[in-house]
This record gives structure tokens, sequence and C-alpha cells, in this order.
């Protein structure tokens, strides 16, 4: 299992083990995180699983794909760390992922 | 039936709500379906009916264009306006971002409080025991209100404004217009609503940046250069895009309690369920029947042939009640799992900017209805003569008490 944690814009955090493969929307989905939507279900086309990714995990989590681009690009408040966390597929490399959560999803 | 003639553009099957069985059948048989030539008078199209393959298409936008138009007429020269939603990027994207800070749940929710006082008087001034128009005394009322503020207009005008958005998307058969002269009348309309917003915009042009959409878009670099048509394009946008859309769902949220039950008794039972009784009523409302694209390229879509030039409808509505991504989904269930995965709002660029504030405003109506009334009984109703808009032109209500 791989550890990942979920910080709310108020400082609260989330912390859930999943299994390497999934994705962080879905571990938080399937958590019942707070904050998290994931409307389309993962096909990065509706920009509710919105997250800021820190910069220490910026590398190992990988660059936004050329379409989740220009789905960030249309979210209010989105910066240089947002994601998709439906693009984020969660490895082992991953253990002890830190992603902050923006206030509201759009 | 033979499939060649599945005619789901059939304004009656519209205006008696019976188009469900053609969806269902097309979804089963033929999901990706060439209407042939007759059916509508630009040519054959394309119904797309599954959920799967809807998604497929948003997410590619440059092979399936939002260019010339996202509704299924082509474009004459004299009625079809530029606007944002039937641009592709980059255009669409910085027109787009002019507006969008407006719907950004940060800045709704500093408008909770004046919706909220919106609603409770317009619910307080409803009859109790004795029938009325719900769609005119509330959805039509609550949404032209917003509209007013979004725009920064005096309210007294805010009846103009969902006016000239049910004109801009009426038909002959829903005898809003005179069907005499009815593209002389629609032309003569849109111009009054042209000039309405050419006035504001100079104004707004001149005077200090304010958070208005209007005033938003003259300031914003790239907005504030557009043309008469390309100005009123995106007033028309957003204004049909905050009525006709909230105003169904409203009533559509009252007609489905009303047929169903056992769902409000769960609803008074358990308020915090209304943000999930929301989703599920625009999942089931699906007030935008469809969006068209229109491919730039030959490809390939579920093993067919799709040409270069092809016009493609998408059901959302049918994707909606696609069996094979929604357990049941004929059926009202305001507490459903993954209650939020519908095709209502569209995905991908395009994907509903309204969208946060819909939903806001329909919690906030039922978190007030369920304060004041108990059942409210629904008789008759008579449904938009359109294949674009899938709402109600008026719906008989009677609030049996008040608590």
């Amino acid at each position: 299992m791989v550890t990942i944690n979920l910080i709310d814009h108020t400082g609260v955090r989330h912390t859930v083990d999943v299994p390497p493969g999934t994705t962080v929307m879905h571990a938080a989905v399937d958590h019942a995180v707070p904050g998290i939507d994931g409307d389309c279900g993962g096909n990065r086309i509706c920009g509710t699983c919105h997250v800021f990714v820190a910069g220490e995990w910026a590398a190992a989590t990988g660059q936004r794909g050329g379409q989740e681009a220009e789905m960030v690009e249309l979210i209010e408040g989105a910066d240089d760390r947002s994601r998709l966390s439906c693009q984020i597929t969660v490895t082992t490399a991953l253990d002890g992922l830190v992603v902050h959560l923006p206030q509201y999803q759009q | 039936m033979p499939l060649d003639d599945i005619d789901v553009l059939d304004i009656s099957l519209w205006q008696t709500d019976t188009m469900y069985p053609y969806f269902a059948r097309l979804r089963r048989d033929d999901p990706v379906h060439r209407h042939p030539a007759g059916q509508h008078p630009d040519g054959p199209f394309w119904s797309i009916t599954r959920f799967d393959d809807i998604v497929a298409v948003e997410s590619d936008h440059e092979t399936f264009s939002s260019e010339p138009t996202i509704h299924l007429d082509n474009p004459h020269e004299s009625v079809t306006l530029p606007q944002f939603i039937a641009m592709d990027p980059p255009t669409h994207t910085g027109q787009r971002k002019s507006v969008s800070p407006r719907f950004a749940p940060s800045s709704l929710a500093a408008m909770e409080a004046t919706i909220r006082t919106r609603i409770a008087q317009t619910l307080d001034e409803l009859p109790v025991g004795e029938p009325f128009d719900w769609v005119d005394r509330v959805s039509i009322e609550l949404t032209a209100q917003m509209l007013a503020t979004l725009l920064d207009v005096p309210m007294a005008d805010r009846r103009k404004l969902t006016f000239w958005s049910d004109v801009t998307t009426t038909t002959p058969e829903a005898g809003l217009l005179d069907t005499e002269d009815f593209s002389g009348e629609w032309a003569r309309v849109m111009l009054e609503c042209g000039e309405y917003f050419a006035a504001l915009w100079a104004e707004r042009r001149d005077a200090e940046p304010r958070d208005d959409l209007i005033s938003m878009m003259a300031h914003d670099p790239a907005t504030r250069d557009m043309d008469a048509a390309t100005l009123l394009g995106n007033m028309i946008l957003l204004i049909v895009g905050g009525n006709d859309t909230t105003r169904n769902s409203m009533s559509g949220s009252v007609f489905l309690m009303d047929r169903n039950p056992d769902q409000r008794v769960k609803l008074d039972a358990d308020p915090s369920l209304i943000p999930s009784m929301v989703s599920e009523t625009i999942r089931w409302q699906t007030p935008l029947p469809y969006m068209r694209r229109t491919a730039t390229r030959d490809v390939e879509l579920a093993g067919k042939q799709i040409a270069d030039g092809d016009r493609l409808a998408l059901w959302y509505l049918s994707g909606n009640r696609d069996e094979s991504a929604i357990e049941h989904p004929d059926d009202y269930v305001i507490d459903r799992p993954r209650v939020r995965h519908h095709l209502s709002f569209g995905f991908g660029i395009h994907r509903c900017l309204g969208n946060r504030l819909a939903e806001m405003q329909l919690r906030i109506l039922w978190e007030e209805i369920l304060q004041r009334f108990g059942p409210i009984h629904v008789g008759g109703v008579t449904h938009v003569a359109s294949s674009f808009i899938h709402g109600y032109a008026s719906m008989e209500a009677v609030i049996a008490d008040r608590r």
C-alpha cells in the first residue's frame, strides 16, 4: 500500500492508504475525502479533481499532459503547482505524497 | 420501426416528452447513428447517444470542433453570431476567461445571502391552496433576477433578458413570435437586444472596471475589441446559458418531487441530501438535450466512418439515460451513488461555466422550500416545443400547506 496525504485549504490532513495503480483522484473519492469531486470519472475533462502538488513532489508526479493543461488553464486559482489528480497514477515512488486541495472545485 | 424512420428532431416528441424510447432504441441498436436526408434542412447528421461515446467526442476538440455553431442548424449570414461556446482554442480560451472569475465558487459565495433573500421573498409571495404557474412565478422570476444581477442591468428590465433569451432559441411551433413573419420578427427582436447591450457596453467601456459580466468583457484584452456581432453573440450566450438551463431544472425539481413522493419524504427526513438531489435533478432533466460538434477530418467513431465536415449531435439527454453508465437511469433517486457523474454540463473545455451557480441557486431554492412548504402538487404541464431545450413552458402547481 502507498500512503497519500491530502491537505485541505484549512490545513486539515487526510491520510489514505491505497494500492499502486490507482489514481490520486480515486484514492480521495474512494475514501470520501471532501474537496475532490471527480465528476467525469477520471477522463481529465471536468477539472473537478484539481490539486496543488507541493514542490518536493513535482518531479515524482510528473508534468501536466496536453489535454490536462488545457483544462487546468480554465480553472480559476490554478497555478504552476496545479494538476488534475486523476492524471497522477499512484506508484510506490509516491509513498508519502503530499498534495494540497483548493478551497473549491469548479 | 426501421432505424431510418427514427426522427429525434420531431418537435411533437419534445412537446409530449416522448422521445426517450427512440433514444433507447438508438443506444441499443445504432449508438452512432447517421440520420438520413429529410430530417433536418441541412441534410444528414449523426446522433451520438451513448455516454462513453459522448465523452470521447468531447475529449477531442481538435477532431470535433465547436465551430461554426453548437446548434444543428448551419449558420446563415443574418442569424448566427460568433460566441465563445462556438469557438475553438485559443480564441475560446481568452474570451471564456474574461468572465469566468465571476463564476468561481469564491465569487459565488459572496452572492449567497442575496440569492437567499430573493428566493425567500419570491416563495413568500406564492399563494397556498390555489393553482399558479410555477414556471412564470418562480423559475423565470428567479433566473431573470439572477441575470439582471450578473449583468448589472436595472431589475425592472429583468424580463427583457429572459424574453430575448427565449426568442433566441424559439421555434415557430412554440408560438412565442408571430408566425406570419417568424424570421422577420425574430430579427427585429434580436436587433432590439443588440442595441440594448451595445449601449450598456459603451457606457461600461468608458467607466471604471466593475465586476459585472459586461464590464469584465469591456475591459479584458481578449474581449474589449470584439465587433458588434461577437458582443451580441456573447451576451446571448450568457443570457441563454443562465436562463433556460436553471429555469428548467428549477421547474423539473418540483415536477420530479411531485411525481416521486417517496423522494420528497426522503428529502424532508434528511435535508443534507439537497446537494445530491440537485445533481440528480440536473441529470434527469438535462435542460440542454444536445450540443453539436463538427468533424474537422475523416475519423472512425465506434466503428462508423465520420467524414470531414459532418455534423454530430451529442445527445446528453440520451447519455444521461445510458444504462451502461448509470444504474437504473430512468429512476429519480436523490441519493444515488456518484450522482455528479452526468453529462448535463458537458465535459471538456466547453464545460458549463455557470455549473456551480446553477447548483447553488437550486440548493438554496430547496433549502427555503423545505422550511416553508409541504408537498407541492403539479397538475398540467406544457413542454417547450424544441429539441434544443428540454423544459417546461408552463406548470400548474398547488402548494398544499405552509409550515
